[in-house]
């Protein structure tokens, strides 16, 4: 059924990044914080209407330690950036971060002493999904968004494909020789 | 409609009554502070008055040189269903207030939030900490002195 049935005895050739990449990206676990009004739409981004286990990211975990997609839904105020920035530290690499809505982006309305203007203060932010709330699509967008980075191998957080990796040790060898 | 309430308050207390107001059917009654808790006790205790919720305690800042701050009390009578608001000045150079939780238990919290907010200390509370606002803030930010902005770097924020 399915696959085998289409492809018979052939045979594909890929690179492993791509391979690990492409399964990456359609198995995301999201860690949801929904922290105001936006973490509604993102309730409703996993429900059937919109449907987010279509691009297979409905896994979501309520445990950093399980999850790699942060999604910050809500207005960030100084006191909650500290438990943000805590479940991102605790969520294991590669990651990657949706910051959902204008409050989590800038601030939105939030002009006033107590909201962070940008959670991108503290965190490294990979899509930023505008609109106060965005509709549940944007927030599908952002994620088929992700998909294509993870693809490409890029994460603000950490560039951890094998091959970056690779690439990173040749050149901390390389530097390692010139610094002899 | 509250008159049996203003009157009963104007027998017992008619030293401690600075103003009373009447606006759109709402009245507010103006307590030397020294008297609060005793007038709160007799509102909530006297058989015509019951006020047996506390509903709400704030506070505001006029920023006048005399009075800046005023403590506000919102009561509710669940018996009789009418509400009252007392009033009570706080001078810049005396920021303390008596703590009405002998009262009413339920006031902690607001009167936690207006010395969070206002830097109103409450005499006699006793758990007076920050509510919103990080334990170590310094500044208080509801009073009109306080940048609408923030003190930068008051608040720090996590390492990137
Ligand atoms: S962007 Fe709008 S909907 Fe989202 S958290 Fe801010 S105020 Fe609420």
């Amino acid at each position: 059924m399915g696959l085998e049935h289409a492809l018979g005895d052939t045979a594909l050739t890929t690179t492993i990044d791509s391979a690990i990449n492409w399964c990456r990206k359609n198995s995301l676990w999201p860690m949801p914080l929904g922290i105001s009004c936006c973490g509604i739409e993102m309730m409703a981004f996993a429900m059937p209407r919109f449907d987010v286990a279509r691009f297979g990211a409905e896994v979501f975990r309520f445990s950093p330690r399980q999850a790699d997609l942060l999604i910050v839904a809500g207005t960030t105020t100084y006191k909650m950036a500290t438990v943000v920035r805590k479940i991102y530290d605790q969520m294991p690499d590669p990651k990657w971060v949706i910051a959902m809505g204008a409050c989590t982006s800038s601030g939105g309305m939030y002009r006033t002493y107590s909201v962070v203007q940008g959670i991108d203060q503290f965190l490294p932010v990979d899509v930023y999904v505008a609109g106060c709330p965005p509709r549940p699509d944007n927030l599908l967008h952002a994620l088929l968004m992700i998909q294509e980075k993870i693809q490409r191998g890029e994460s603000k957080s950490t560039p951890m494909t094998v091959a970056a990796e690779r690439q990173e040790q040749q050149l901390l060898q390389i530097q390692g020789i010139n610094n002899n | 409609m509250l008159t049996t309430v203003v009157e009963r308050l104007k027998i017992q207390f008619s030293n401690s009554i600075l103003e009373i107001r009447e606006f759109r059917d709402e009245t507010t009654i103006h307590i030397k502070k020294e008297d609060i808790v005793r007038v709160c006790a007799f509102l909530r205790d006297d058989e015509s008055c019951l006020f047996n919720y506390c509903s709400d305690i704030c506070g505001a800042d006029a920023y006048s040189p005399e009075n800046r701050f005023e403590v506000i009390y919102n009561l509710y009578s669940l018996s009789y269903k009418h509400r009252i608001r007392l009033k009570v000045f706080i001078d810049e150079s005396d920021l303390h207030c008596p703590s009405v939780i002998s009262v009413w238990p339920g006031a902690n919290w607001p009167e936690r939030e207006t010395y969070d907010m206002l830097g109103i200390i409450f005499d006699g509370h006793n758990d007076l900490r920050r509510m919103y606002m990080p334990e170590e803030f310094e500044y208080f930010p509801l009073r009109k002195d306080f940048p609408m902005m923030g003190v930068p770097d008051s608040i720090p924020l996590p390492r990137k």
